[in-house]
């Protein structure tokens, strides 16, 4: 039953107790972007791509609709010069981390053709190997909530941040294998070698610039 | 020392008159100050040669006591020594000072001259500490008693009136009444955000039933502050009263005290004071035996500047990995492991028995209109009296920095204050009479922040330093999102480029755009903030960037790569003193001989400029032109006749 009804760029929404403004648009068709979201996992809120402007008592702030939790009244904005903007220079902060032989690929190249943004603006100050992933936590998440297993982690912080298999419990990726097709960039299947499980180092099995 | 239950606020009443008893009012006490900075200049040294000297004196026991306390806030001088009931402040004592000290000052009742401050404007030497302009300007509301506290024993506390605050809340308020005493008093959060604290404390309070958190944030990290470990090191008891009333107002029924890993002692003497507190009663079931229950316990941080944002903290206190999370539901409402939860900083909740004591009206009598009452700031940087002041809202910058501070080192012009570390900005020279004030700073770009104050000279780079704070919390982000992630990385690749002369044109559109998306969109408050150096330094400095960028010039001559030495041939007097100094040998000359610099050689460490006697003043630094051909060799020096 929908009992909340809020305002999404001009349009009267419906919507559940406990949705977010991001499930609510969806229901109601209104596209907003995303990267790190996924339907089987819960929102983490890291990519900041789903940014939108929501106004409350006449003041208006950007929230990350993934995780803003639908309430009555409320007038969201999906796309407004300020939005467009934190999209655009995000995914040009990103593409580079991620750009196959200098070209973005999938969602990224998707959303940055829609928002103008220019994949290889700061290329030229990315001045570590492209590691391909976005560290959008599909992966980590999906193995921690839906397998229950933790085989795949974060490790380090920071620019230092990463991706890796955890030698111990991997053993159970051999047959599981469900991150392979949450990843957005492809990473995981394709740098993943099987062979490695038995006795790899940490370092080894995703290979990426620390 | 066994320490008996208070079961009722009249024995704790007593037990403070006992304590004070034991004391004569004219006994003299030997306070030697063992806060961080004094230790590293070897106070403890000079406590246990204190300690001796007394007994090797005869005077042990009743007589004349030694003590060892926190901080007293005048680092620049350490170790510090003051010697009651006189109070007389001897500065850098060293322990062999001790004997005469306790020789003459104790028992001869004289001052040693050359022990005494000398105050660098007048030349005057000062005997009394309160008189000493550094502590004469200040209004110490919570950082006072360190001075008179050996912060391990908690009777020193009881003494100068502690838990009497406690006392009064539990035995005659009501929860409702200590809310509303601190919502008048209009105290605001001390850790940065400068939230009403009344109003965060009601939040919970109103929450749900069911059991509730207050926790204390002692994750203090910016660079250059360290208020909290003072406190928390010299004064426990005054954060663990502050957290019981609080607990008491909100109803929460555990309290965690969140000290960060880098601070030893201040978890030793947590942990101590709750160990002591709860010996008391004044922890535990049946507080002050007036039936209210609260158990803390300390907790000890992994070591993560990020772990200071509060849903970082208690995912750190849950045993997870101290990283932020969204917060649209408000810690406030649920916190750790869901009960709502009330996280203060450790200065804001030593407030807490000043205000139940003295009353909403005194507290809120001291400070501005939005801002009330009194901040602690470490003023550190290049200023002459580095340390820890506690100065009443609404004074300026300039009262501080000048007065309080003794102005900039070496006659120095002044540049910057940076406020609010690496969330905050810098202040520019126009705005130093500003006054500070929360909404003030932020009007500047900069923030109030939890009290760290660097002072920056002519010398230093506003283009380095907002590198320097970028590489800061590029290192400490957390990595989650990409605004923060990303948008340090870039910036500190752009602005160690323009620092080293790699600067293009665009690069000041790039920082605005970058900047400006990671303060609308990242997770936290670290990431929103984290641009703030590099925007306030943009708006007041901007030239120094065009500098950088167009000219490749440093105009401070602080950017090691856009800056070359070279010795003024016609100044040279050959007096070899740059020479001897140049640690990788890279100046040549001799006696009567124009020395000159090899550049392949030169690692512009700075010590030859800094060397060259200002008499000569023949060390130029030279920035954004080309560097002269060194002299001829066999250039002698020419020298004016003496008549």
């Amino acid at each position: 039953m929908k009992t909340i009804t809020l305002q999404i760029d001009g349009e009267e929404v419906g919507a559940k107790p406990g949705m977010t403004v991001l499930e609510a648009a969806r229901e109601a068709g209104i596209d907003i972007p995303t990267l790190c979201d996924h339907d089987e996992i819960k929102p983490y809120g890291v990519c900041r791509i789903c940014s939108v402007e929501v106004e409350r008592k006449g003041k208006s702030r950007v929230v990350v609709s993934c995780g803003f939790p639908v309430e009555q009244g409320l007038v969201v904005k999906t796309r407004s010069p300020r939005i467009d903007r934190i999209r655009k220079v995000i995914l040009e902060l990103v593409a580079p981390t991620t750009t196959l032989d200098g070209q973005a690929a999938g969602d990224i190249k998707r959303i940055a053709g829609e928002y103008g943004a220019d994949v290889h603006r700061f290329e030229s100050r990315f001045r570590t190997k492209p590691t391909r992933c976005i560290l959008c936590g599909r992966c980590v998440r999906y193995c921690d909530e839906v397998m229950g297993e933790s085989a795949i982690g974060f490790v380090g912080r920071g620019v230092d941040r990463r991706v890796v298999f955890f030698p111990e419990k991997a053993r159970v990726c051999i047959t599981c294998q469900g991150c392979f097709n949450l990843c957005p960039t492809g990473k995981i299947a394709s740098e993943t070698d099987f062979v490695v499980f038995d006795g790899f180092s940490v370092e080894d099995c995703l290979p990426g610039e620390r | 020392m066994s320490r008996k239950r208070i079961s009722s606020p009249e024995e704790l009443e007593a037990l403070g008159s006992r304590v004070l008893s034991r004391r004569e009012p004219d006994r003299p006490v030997i306070t030697v100050c063992t806060g961080t900075a004094c230790q590293a200049y070897g106070s403890l040294e000079v406590y246990r040669r204190f300690v001796d000297e007394v007994k090797r004196q005869g005077l042990q026991g009743a007589v004349v006591e030694a003590k060892a306390t926190g901080c007293h806030g005048f680092c620049e001088q350490g170790p510090v020594v003051v010697i009651f009931p006189q109070e007389i402040c001897y500065v850098k004592v060293k322990p062999e000072d001790a004997p005469e000290i306790v020789s003459a000052t104790v028992k001869g009742r004289q001052v040693i001259e050359r022990l005494l401050y000398e105050d660098p404007v007048t030349g005057r030497r000062i005997a009394k500490a309160s008189d000493i302009p550094f502590y004469h300007h200040q209004v110490r509301v919570v950082f006072g008693d360190n001075q008179y506290i050996d912060p391990k024993e908690i009777d020193d506390y009881i003494a100068l009136g502690g838990y009497s605050a406690l006392s009064k809340a539990l035995s005659r308020m009501t929860p409702e009444l200590v809310l509303e005493e601190i919502k008048r008093s209009r105290l605001r959060g001390r850790g940065g955000g400068g939230f009403p604290t009344g109003v965060k404390w009601e939040t919970t309070r109103s929450a749900s039933r069911g059991s509730k958190y207050v926790v204390v944030n002692c994750d203090e990290g910016d660079p250059g502050a360290y208020m909290d470990r003072s406190i928390m090191e010299g004064n426990p008891h005054a954060v663990l009263e502050g957290l019981i009333i609080g607990a008491y107002a909100i109803g929460a029924d555990e309290g965690i005290v969140y000290v960060r890993q880098e601070y030893p002692i201040a978890y030793e003497n947590t942990m101590l004071a709750i160990e002591h507190a709860q010996e008391y009663g004044l922890l535990g079931k049946d507080i002050l035996g007036l039936g209210f229950n609260f158990h803390v316990v300390a907790h000890r941080g992994a070591g993560a500047f990020v772990s200071g944002e509060s849903t970082a903290l208690m995912s750190a206190i849950e045993g997870k990995v101290g990283e932020p999370r969204m917060k649209y539901i408000h810690t406030a409402v649920s916190g750790i492991k869901g009960r709502p939860t009330c996280l203060n900083n450790v200065e804001t909740w030593a407030n807490v028995p000043v205000i139940i004591n003295r009353g909403a009206e005194w507290f809120s009598s001291i400070g501005t209109e939005g801002s009330k009452g009194s901040k602690i700031f470490s003023l550190v940087g290049k200023v002459n009296n580095t340390g820890l002041v506690e100065v009443p809202m609404g004074m300026t910058l300039r009262k501080l920095i000048y007065d309080i501070g003794g102005g900039i080192p070496k006659e120095k012009r002044f540049k910057a204050v940076q406020t609010g570390g690496p969330s905050g900005g810098v202040i520019p020279e126009q705005y130093l009479d500003t006054p500070i004030d929360f909404e003030e700073l932020n009007k500047l770009g900069s923030m109030m922040g939890s009290g760290g104050m660097v002072v920056m000279d002519e010398d230093t780079c506003m283009v380095d330093t907002a590198r320097y704070f970028v590489g800061f919390c590029c290192e400490e982000s957390c990595g989650q999102c990409i605004p923060c992630r990303e948008g340090l990385r870039t910036l500190r690749e752009i602005l160690t480029d323009i620092c080293e002369g790699r600067g293009e044109e665009g690069d000041i559109e790039a920082i605005q755009d970058i900047a400006s998306v990671m303060e609308d969109a990242s997770l936290c408050a670290l990431g929103s903030t984290a641009a703030n150096p590099v925007l306030t330094t943009l708006k007041y400095f901007k030239d120094e960037y065009e500098a950088h960028i167009k000219e490749k010039r440093c105009p401070a001559h602080a950017c090691k790569a856009l800056t070359a030495y070279y010795i003024d041939p016609v100044k040279c007097s050959a007096c070899m003193i740059c020479a001897n100094n140049c640690p990788t040998e890279a100046i040549h000359g001799e006696k009567n001989m124009v020395h000159w610099i090899e550049r392949e050689k030169c690692i512009k460490c700075n010590t030859c400029f800094e060397v060259c006697p200002p008499r000569f003043s023949a060390v130029m630094r030279i920035s954004g032109e080309p560097l002269p051909p060194p002299p001829a060799p066999g250039t002698r020096v020419v020298r004016e006749k003496k008549r």
